[in-house]
């Protein structure tokens, strides 16, 4: 495994943590039927941070951000997201919705419409954006992820890399504050995963508030100004990065650790 | 050459060009070699239905094409057969096509009021091009609102009042809808706009269009229903059917999905029940067992009956074809909907149903043919469809005894109006194509 990300220096001119909070989590449990799948979640986000979030699988880590934006839904406790509480108030959550960017493992991309028309569907429809507004939008971000000569091909004609960055860039579009991103890279090709790490490290770059779940541990050194470990849906350790990969605290960690960077 | 060691390292100097393929694969010898000849018991069966194919023809052709188109009676037929071809030949009678095709084509409909639904079918062809094909300017969308209107009013007569009551039903339930959903929410607002509708219908239409027709009188001579037939009535019977049951199957899915409980088991056992009965009881239900039921002194038009227990029986296979598209999308084309805010209706008409409707084209194409083909069904309720036809031709003591020629006419039409459904459903699969 590369210890880097991208072979560049970081421009960090932008990156920077402000007092003002973009998320809190407080005491949130979920369980899916009987099975306990997040224990007393207590998580606060300041706009700015780059946070990465790992762990084994069924760790509860992808729950955990989809529970930010309502795809899942928390049973206890508080999440508020920007100042909105999330409940089953529908203003709310479509309230949150539109501030809030995410990005899949499988870049569910909308297959039957253009790239550009996956870019300009919600800013139209969400946000009431005038049509050729919402276009020079996307055609803005879709430069911005290096690809703007593929706008009127369909999903399906691109490289999974090349998908991934639309869906980063279609995110975008809605001009959201915090951005998740649930595994960006695990469906990718090796040499495709560089492509999307280096869109997303220019985005912290400018200073978005980011929530990665992510096995790139080179990313996490080099962007993220946390590190959260979640194992058995509780956070068992978080710390920054320097401090998280070279003196890990709990038993946990370091197995983990040394199951990903091991070899 | 060097040792065991040497010999597994290997460098290309000189990457490969392009070769043409040998000519034995390509062009018409190579396709008939690949798919006809391609070894001795494809040959054998090659050959064997080529014979099979010829030894059909030589039947059937000569007994087509020897028919007589000009006879008034089977008998006369005969006789004209026996003349020219000599004694003991057969030959079709096509004469019966040539003397009943009104009947087939209209039944009893009035002969000086025939322009009436071949205006009506022009205007169907206008209102469904912008639907069909997206190439065909916008503006004739306006035939596609107003010929589900104009169109009935064309076939039956009677007051223009009636459809422009029946349109304004929808303008109420519009804004009704638009109203409300806007104060509560939209299923509320959904409920109350349709609910108005209904109550215009029922209670207020008919008000309406007698008073403005006593100002007003604007009307077509009026046909009654019982003088439809043939062709006319198979597709003014299939073409409502498959434009009530789409939006009505869909509604069926969705319903199906819904997390409401008693709307998914409203819609489960409406289903369930529709695809557990024969179209047949339904439709002896509609034309013996409605009357029992209706209140005393209801008329209720007999084909406004059989249209609706047609649509209701095919929005339930409608609803399951359609339920098994919305099966194969993703979950996450649901959840990167939700993610980016769109609301649930949203969704449903941007993402998921245009994706969910392009999976199913193939079966709900089935599903249209299917609901064509069972209009002739009505025959045995006694209304006059081209086989209820048939079977009063040949009760006929001139056409007494004539099959293979009146149902294969009949077949044959059906045949033009099925393929041409498969071709553009094929079109369309085309056409939707992205992947590549």
């Amino acid at each position: 495994m590369s210890e880097l990300a991208v072979d560049r220096e970081i421009d960090r001119s932008q990156m920077s943590v402000s007092d003002e909070v973009a998320i809190e989590i407080t005491n949130m449990n979920k369980w899916y039927g009987a099975f306990h799948v997040l224990r007393d979640i207590n998580l606060t986000v300041y706009r700015g941070e780059r946070i990465v979030i790992c762990g084994p699988s069924g760790s509860g880590k992808s729950t955990l951000i989809r529970c930010i934006n309502r795809l899942e839904e928390h049973q206890e406790g508080t999440i508020i997201v920007d100042g909105t509480e999330l409940s089953s108030d529908l203003k709310n959550i479509d309230k949150i919705r539109r501030e809030v960017g995410m990005v899949f493992q499988h870049f569910n991309l909308f297959p039957h419409l253009t790239i550009m028309e996956n870019c300009t569907l919600a800013p139209i429809w969400v946000r009431k954006t005038p049509r050729k507004e919402a276009e020079e939008v996307a055609m803005h971000f879709l430069e911005k992820v290096k690809i703007p000569e593929q706008a009127d091909k369909y999903p399906g004609q691109l490289s999974g890399g090349q998908q991934q960055r639309v869906a980063i860039a279609r995110s975008l579009c809605m001009k959201p504050r915090i951005m998740l991103f649930d595994e960006p890279t695990s469906a990718l090709d090796p040499e495709m995963i560089k492509e999307v790490l280096d869109t997303m490290i220019e985005l912290a770059e400018e200073g978005m508030t980011m929530l990665v779940v992510t096995h790139e541990m080179g990313f996490a050194r080099q962007v993220a100004n946390r590190v959260i470990f979640m194992d058995q849906g509780q956070i068992v350790e978080q710390n920054e990065p320097e401090e998280f990969f070279s003196n890990p605290k709990s038993d946990r960690t370091r197995l983990f650790l040394s199951q990903i960077l091991g070899h | 050459m060097g040792g065991a060691k040497s010999s597994i390292g290997y460098v290309r100097t000189e990457m490969l060009g392009e070769k043409p393929p040998p000519p034995t694969s390509v062009g018409v010898i190579g396709w008939m070699r690949q798919n006809l000849f391609s070894d001795i018991l494809s040959t054998i069966l090659t050959l064997l239905s080529l014979y099979l194919v010829y030894s059909v023809l030589a039947g059937v052709l000569p007994w087509m094409l020897k028919g007589i188109w000009n006879a008034s009676s089977l008998n006369e037929c005969r006789e004209i057969i026996a003349e020219s071809y000599g004694e003991g030949t057969e030959a079709a009678c096509w004469a019966v096509i040539r003397e009943r095709f009104w009947q087939l084509m209209y039944g009893f409909y009035p002969s000086d009021m025939y322009w009436r639904p071949n205006l009506a079918l022009i205007l169907l062809f206008a209102a469904l091009a912008p639907v069909l094909f997206d190439k065909a300017p916008r503006w004739m969308l306006v035939f596609s609102v107003a010929v589900p209107f104009i169109g009935p009013w064309l076939l039956w007569g009677g007051t223009i009042w009636t459809p422009v009551a029946a349109f304004l039903g929808f303008v109420i339930g519009f804004f009704v809808n638009r109203y409300v959903a806007r104060a509560t929410g939209t299923l509320a607002g959904l409920l109350a706009g349709v609910v108005a509708a209904i109550v215009w219908w029922l209670f207020l239409a008919e008000a309406f269009s007698d008073a403005l027709a006593s100002v007003l009188p604007l009307a077509i001579e009026t046909v009654e229903s019982r003088k439809f037939g043939g062709f006319m009535l198979a597709i003014t019977l299939g073409i409502t059917g498959i434009a009530l049951s789409f939006p009505l199957g869909i509604v069926l899915a969705l319903g199906r999905q819904s997390n409401l409980v008693i709307v998914k088991s409203l819609c489960v056992g409406f289903i369930e029940f529709i695809r557990g009965v024969p179209l047949i009881t339904l439709l002896f239900v509609a034309s013996v067992l409605l009357n029992y039921f209706l209140p005393k002194g209801t008329e209720f038009d007999i084909i406004l009956r059989v249209m609706i227990m047609i649509t209701l029986f095919s929005a339930a296979y409608m609803a399951e074809v359609i339920r098994g598209g919305l099966a194969a999308l993703p979950r996450g084309q649901y959840e990167a909907a939700d993610a980016l805010g769109l609301t649930y209706w949203q969704a449903q008409r941007l993402i998921i149903m245009p994706q969910a409707l392009k999976i199913s084209i193939p079966s709900i194409v089935s599903t249209f043919i299917g609901l064509f083909k069972d209009t002739t069904l009505v025959s045995i309720i006694g209304l006059a469809d081209p086989i209820g036809w048939a079977k009063l031709i040949q009760s006929n003591a001139e056409w007494n005894g004539i099959v293979w020629e009146l149902y294969g006419f009949i077949a044959f039409v059906f045949f033009i109006f099925c393929y041409l459904m498969s071709r553009y459903s094929m079109y369309l699969e085309r056409k939707l194509q992205t992947g590549h």
